[in-house]
C-alpha cells in the first residue's frame, strides 16, 4: 500500500511536465500539415472567394447559355450516370462473390481501368469514335455499307459517351468496395435463408440489401461528390464540345480560365458549391456516426 | 484396405437413379456456369476493348492502325523506337518529360508520407490538442473534389511565384494526397496497442524515440500503401499538371499527351505508344503492391 503511494507521488509530479513535452512534440509533428493546409487550402479558397466577389460575374454566368447547359449536364451526369454505375457495381459485386478460378482472373483484369491512368485510355476511346478513321465507324461501314454517326459531334451522344467513359473508369473501384461489403455479410444468414426456402431474389432483398444499404448510399454520395469534380472524362473525350454543349461544372471553370476570365471561372466554381457542400455535409454526418 | 477398394469401386457402378441425379446436377452446374459466362464475357470485353485498342495502335504501323484492323497484321516495335529515340517533333522531350513525371511522383510520395505520418502520430499517439478538428479539416478537404481547387491553386501558385516550377505541382499534389493519407494512417495507428507506448515510456522513451523505434516499424504496411497511393495520384494527375506547368521541358507526360490533341495531323500511333509507355509503370506498381493496396482500399476509399 505504502509502496503504491510512494510510486504514485513522483509520477503525479512528473505528469504535467511530461504531458506538456508531449503536447509540444505533438504540435511540432502536426505543424507540417497545418502549414500545407494554411498555404494551399485556406489561402487559395480565400483568394478564390475574393476573385469571385463581384456580383457582375454571377450576372454574366446567369446570362451565359453555356453555364445553364453545364448545370443541366452536371445534373444528368450525377443523377443518371451515378445511379446506373452504382446499380451495375452492386450487381457485379454479386457476380464476383462466385468462387471460380476464371472469375478470380477476371477480377484481376477488371481492375485495370482503375489502375491505369485515364489519359491514354480516354484518348484511345476518342480515337475509336473518330468518324472517319475510328475503328467503330469502320466496322459499321464494313457491315452496313453506311457511314456511322459522328459520335462526338452530337451533344446527346457525346455526353452519354462521356458518362460511359466515366463508368468504365470508376466501376471497378466501386465494385471492389461493394464486394468487400458483401463478403462481410455472415454466411450463416444465407444458410438460414436457404433452409427457409428463400429464392435468390428473396435472399438479396432480405439478407444482402439490408446489410448493404448504408454502404451503398454512402458510396453513392461519395461517388456523386467525386463525379462533380470529374474533369478528365469530359475534357479529354469531348473537350466540352460540340459548341460547348457538353461542359460540366468541373470543365466550365477551366474553360473560363483559358479564356482569361478568372473571375467568371471562380464564380463557376462557387456555383458548384451548392451541389458539393450539402453532399459533403451529409457524408461527414454519416461517417462520424 | 478393403474399404478403400469398396469406395473406389462404388462410383464406377452407380444405379440408374444416381446416374440421372448426377446428370441433372451436372446440367444445373453447366447452367449456372453458362449464366456466369453470360455476365463474365461482356464484362471482359467492356474492360479490355479500350486497352486492347491502345495496345493495337502501339504495335501497328500507321497504315494498319488507321484502316480499322482488329488484329495486328504486321506487329512491329517501330513506334517504340521512334518514341524512345525522340524521333518526332511531338516527342522531342520525351525522356525529359518521363523524368519530370517520375521525379514529381516520387517527391509527392515522400513528402506526403512525411507530412501525413507525423500528423497521424501526433493525433493518434500523442493525442495532441485539437487533433479531432484537424481530422475533420482533413476529411473535409478530402471530400471537396480537387478540380474545384484547381483554379484557386493556379492563382495561388502564381502569387507565390512557383508557377512553372516542379514545386508547384509537388506541393499541390501533397495537398491533395495528404488528407486521405492522414485519415488512413490515423485509423491504422489507433489499432496499435497502447501497451506498446506505455512500455516504451516506462523505459524512458521520448516522443521522437517512440516515433522512430516503436511507431514506424509497426506502421510499415500502411506506409507502403499510402506512399504508393500518393505516388500514383501524382503520376496520373492531368488537370493540375496542365495548369501549373507549361514549358515543353517542364511538363509531365500526361500534359504532353494532351497536347497531341491540339494538332489536326497528330501521329495517333505515336500518341498511343507514348500513352502505353506512360500507363505501364502505374499498372505494374499497382499489381506489385496490390496486397497492401487492398487493405488501404477497404479501410476507406481511394479517390477514383
Amino acid at each position: 500500500m505504502s509502496a503504491t503511494v510512494a510510486e504514485a507521488a513522483p509520477a503525479a509530479a512528473a505528469q504535467p511536465f511530461r504531458l506538456s513535452s508531449w503536447q509540444a512534440w505533438g504540435l511540432i509533428l502536426i505543424a507540417p500539415y497545418l502549414l500545407v493546409f494554411l498555404f494551399f487550402v485556406i489561402y487559395p479558397i480565400g483568394y478564390g472567394l475574393w476573385l469571385a466577389r463581384s456580383p457582375a460575374s454571377y450576372a454574366h454566368l446567369a446570362a451565359d447559355p453555356i453555364f445553364a447547359r453545364a448545370v443541366v449536364n452536371t445534373l444528368i451526369f450525377l443523377i443518371v450516370g451515378i445511379n446506373i454505375k452504382m446499380a451495375i457495381a452492386l450487381l457485379l459485386s454479386g457476380f464476383f462473390t462466385n468462387e471460380r478460378r476464371w472469375i478470380r482472373w477476371l477480377s484481376v483484369l477488371f481492375i485495370l481501368p482503375w489502375a491505369v491512368p485515364s489519359i491514354p485510355t480516354i484518348l484511345s476511346v476518342r480515337f475509336m469514335l473518330n468518324p472517319e478513321w475510328g475503328v467503330v465507324n469502320q466496322l459499321i461501314f464494313r457491315f452496313t455499307a453506311e457511314d456511322g454517326p459522328n459520335w462526338l459531334n452530337d451533344p446527346t451522344l457525346a455526353l452519354s459517351l462521356a458518362i460511359a467513359v466515366h463508368i468504365w473508369k470508376s466501376l471497378p473501384f466501386w465494385t471492389l468496395i461493394l464486394l468487400a461489403g458483401r463478403l462481410a455479410i455472415s454466411a450463416d444468414l444465407y444458410e438460414a435463408a436457404s433452409v427457409d426456402g428463400a429464392t435468390r431474389w428473396q435472399k438479396f432483398l432480405h439478407v444482402t440489401w439490408p446489410s448493404m444499404r448504408t454502404l451503398y448510399v454512402t458510396c453513392t454520395i461519395l461517388s456523386m461528390i467525386w463525379t462533380l469534380g470529374d474533369f478528365n472524362s469530359v475534357y479529354l473525350l469531348t473537350g466540352g464540345g460540340p459548341a460547348d454543349l457538353t461542359h460540366v461544372l468541373a470543365t466550365l471553370g477551366i474553360r473560363y480560365l483559358r479564356l482569361d476570365q478568372v473571375d467568371h471561372s471562380m464564380a463557376a466554381v462557387v456555383c458548384a458549391m451548392p451541389f458539393v457542400l450539402p453532399l459533403v455535409y451529409v457524408l461527414m454526418k454519416r461517417l462520424s456516426k | 484396405m478393403s474399404t478403400t477398394t469398396a469406395r473406389s469401386v462404388l462410383p464406377a457402378t452407380p444405379s440408374a437413379e444416381e446416374r440421372s441425379a448426377a446428370r441433372t446436377n451436372w446440367l444445373k452446374a453447366a447452367g449456372t456456369e453458362a449464366k456466369l459466362l453470360l455476365i463474365g464475357i461482356p464484362v471482359l470485353l467492356w474492360t479490355l476493348i479500350p486497352i486492347y485498342h491502345l495496345v493495337l495502335f502501339a504495335i501497328s504501323p500507321k497504315q494498319d492502325a488507321m484502316s480499322g484492323a482488329l488484329f495486328p497484321a504486321h506487329p512491329t516495335l517501330q513506334n517504340f523506337k521512334i518514341v524512345f529515340g525522340e524521333k518526332h517533333y511531338f516527342l522531342s522531350h520525351f525522356w525529359q518529360q518521363f523524368w519530370n513525371s517520375a521525379l514529381i511522383a516520387f517527391a509527392t510520395g515522400v513528402l506526403t508520407l512525411v507530412v501525413a505520418t507525423s500528423a497521424a502520430f501526433a493525433i493518434s499517439r500523442l493525442k495532441v490538442k485539437g487533433g479531432r478538428t484537424v481530422m475533420n479539416m482533413a476529411l473535409f478537404t478530402y471530400f471537396i473534389p480537387a478540380a474545384f481547387l484547381a483554379v484557386p491553386m493556379y492563382k495561388t501558385m502564381g502569387s507565390y511565384g512557383l508557377l512553372n516550377t516542379k514545386w508547384a505541382l509537388i506541393l499541390a499534389m501533397v495537398t491533395i494526397a495528404s488528407p486521405y493519407a492522414i485519415w488512413v494512417l490515423k485509423q491504422a495507428s489507433d489499432k496499435l496497442p497502447v501497451e506498446l507506448d506505455e512500455a516504451a515510456i516506462m523505459d524512458g522513451a521520448s516522443p521522437p524515440q517512440l516515433f522512430r523505434f516503436v511507431y514506424l516499424p509497426l506502421m510499415v504496411p500502411s506506409l507502403v500503401a499510402i506512399g504508393v497511393y500518393a505516388l500514383l495520384l501524382a503520376w496520373n494527375e492531368y488537370l493540375f499538371a496542365f495548369l501549373l506547368l507549361s514549358r515543353d521541358t517542364d511538363v509531365t507526360l500526361p500534359v504532353a499527351l494532351g497536347s497531341f490533341l491540339a494538332a489536326d495531323d497528330s501521329p495517333w500511333e505515336l500518341l498511343m505508344t507514348t500513352g502505353l509507355i506512360y500507363a505501364l509503370p502505374p499498372a505494374a506498381v499497382y499489381y506489385v503492391f496490390k496486397r497492401y493496396m487492398v487493405g488501404g482500399l477497404t479501410a476507406g476509399a481511394v479517390k477514383s
